[in-house]
């Protein structure tokens, strides 16, 4: 049993409930409700930062040619980028499949939220900046180069399903042990877990509020594992994090999409 | 007409420029001294285009232009507003300034092709990109520790109505440094133009009313101190005033 803010779709004030992970379903006010019957949206509203190349199987695969050009040198500071609100959707909404493309891979993410800003925090205490976590989808256009940020291939429309929840901080013990799953139409694609991170949630927070002020409500995404599963017109995609609960999208083309739903 | 966006007296108001002074929304007219000045709009989504001039691009030493348009984003930590203060920290030996036209959009903007361009536009700012590139590394570049700092993006003071600008791409952009002119360049030479700019990310992504777009910067890019006062200015858009200051003034211990 765990503590869960979420948003219903259409409501603008965010609702406490109780996750119960057995039964995959939430109580709140005193009702009992499965998963697939909440029509949940995104369930917070700030600025959502990824992180590259912060999983050891991730790095190792480039780190061959991290002295070639154009990398010249392994990277030192944590690398950032930002998933813009036209990405942001919420559970079962639709990921929309560009025109002209048939596959997108899928970045598994523990997303961290922040509960109260946070600059040039240590990592010591940095939990004490937490609100919780969530599970974020950093859908991307395939591509190999890291050298200019991709947000061609990363800041399309619908391309962060982020949800269903954030579950509160004290329900994790441990945010860097977290088993990480992808099964796409219910087959298992990928597993991992945050202990093969390389900066942990911590040592990233300390990093990060180094360079720059993270607000309450923004959401810090502790990196995407290696060998990132593609997914193709159809196809059920389900992200599933230890504890936190599952995120789940279906691909569509982008043409029938509208609103998150199906035309 | 000009807006601004301003706190007056704690509270916080847009405002226009008249020929009495500033107006606020309540109807009052203050000096431009008596307010605080904010981003004259609320960043959201802000995308930023690097190496958008041949002549900065060849200064940085980069021997073909790009083939298509070098874009970031940016994150609201980053912006203040005119007449604000940015941060030099103490290990740094490059941080130089940017003035750049910034274009704000007015409606949602999809698969936009470029002859309806300005039909999108709501108007114009003045951006100062400033750039800390000791810290610039090959990953993502430039990456947010370069461009993305606490206080590193002043904007405004105005937001100036696309129907006062004859032509956004003919427009003199000036830096000064305690008063000594150490930047000029046209918007005539960007590589990839507003109209451009706008079809080229309205082709893969949604843009939102407010979203903001800063143009790239032409060359003449130098080191700035703690105590210098930099202006960017753009022609008929406005003049953005900051001072560098020292990371201490922002310590708390």
């Amino acid at each position: 049993m765990s503590k869960v803010k979420f948003k219903h779709q259409g409501i603008q004030q965010i609702k406490e409930g109780i996750y119960q992970a057995d039964q995959n379903r939430i109580e709140f006010d005193g009702k009992q409700c499965p998963l697939n019957e909440l029509s949940l949206d995104v369930p917070v509203s700030g600025t959502v930062y990824g992180t590259l190349l912060n999983y050891k199987g991730e790095y190792a695969k480039l780190e061959s040619s991290m002295n070639d050009d154009p990398y010249k040198a392994p990277p030192k500071a944590p690398i950032l980028y930002i998933k813009p609100i036209n990405t942001h959707i919420g559970y079962d909404a639709a990921i929309p499949l560009p025109e002209g493309f048939d596959e997108v891979s899928i970045g598994a993410a523990l997303g961290v939220v922040i509960g109260k800003p946070a600059k040039k925090i240590k990592k010591e205490n940095a939990l004490d900046y937490v609100a919780g976590y969530t599970i974020v989808n950093d859908v991307s256009i395939p591509h190999e180069s890291f050298y200019r940020p991709a947000y061609k291939e990363k800041a399309r429309d619908g391309f962060c399903p982020i949800g269903p929840w954030v579950l509160d901080r004290d329900a994790i013990g441990n945010p860097n042990e977290l088993g990480i799953r992808v099964l796409i139409n219910g087959e298992l694609k990928q597993e991992n877990t945050t202990s093969n991170l390389i900066r942990s949630v911590e040592r990233l927070l300390e990093e990060v509020t180094d360079f720059m002020t993270l607000y309450e409500g923004d959401i810090l995404l502790v990196g995407v594992p290696e060998n990132a599963p593609l997914a193709k017109e159809n196809d059920s995609v389900k992200i599933e994090i230890d504890g936190i609960g599952t995120l789940t999208n279906k691909v569509v083309k982008e043409k029938v999409v509208v609103g998150g739903g199906i035309v | 007409m000009r807006h601004a966006r301003v706190a007056y007296n704690g509270l916080i108001q847009n405002a226009m420029d008249t020929e009495e002074g500033i107006q606020l929304e309540d109807g009052r007219i203050v000096e431009e001294s008596e307010v605080t000045w904010l981003p004259p709009v609320e960043p959201k989504t802000v995308f930023t285009l690097g190496l958008n001039f041949a002549d900065h691009a060849a200064e940085l030493s980069f021997k073909e232009a790009p083939k298509e348009p070098l874009v970031f984003l940016k994150g609201p930590n980053t912006f203040i507003g005119h007449r604000g203060e940015t941060v030099r920290p103490g290990d740094v030996t490059f941080m130089h300034y940017e003035c750049e036209l910034a274009v704000v959009i007015g409606k949602t903007a999809k698969n936009v092709k470029k002859e309806e361009a300005y039909d999108y536009v709501r108007g114009y700012t003045v951006a100062n990109d400033y750039a800390l590139r000791d810290y610039l590394e090959n990953y993502y570049r430039p990456n947010l520790r370069v461009k993305n700092r606490d206080t590193c993006t002043p904007i405004g003071p105005w937001l100036v109505d696309k129907e006062d600008i004859d032509d956004p791409m003919n427009l003199q952009l000036t830096t000064y440094v305690n008063g000594e002119i150490t930047q000029q360049g046209s918007t005539a030479d960007m590589i990839f133009s507003v109209p451009h700019l706008i079809e080229y990310l309205s082709g893969f992504m949604t843009l939102n009313p407010g979203d903001i777009i800063l143009t790239g910067t032409p060359k003449g890019s130098v080191d700035t101190k703690v105590g210098d006062e930099v202006i960017t200015e753009v022609e008929g858009i406005g003049r953005l005033v900051n001072t560098i200051v020292g990371e201490e003034t922002f310590q708390t211990n």
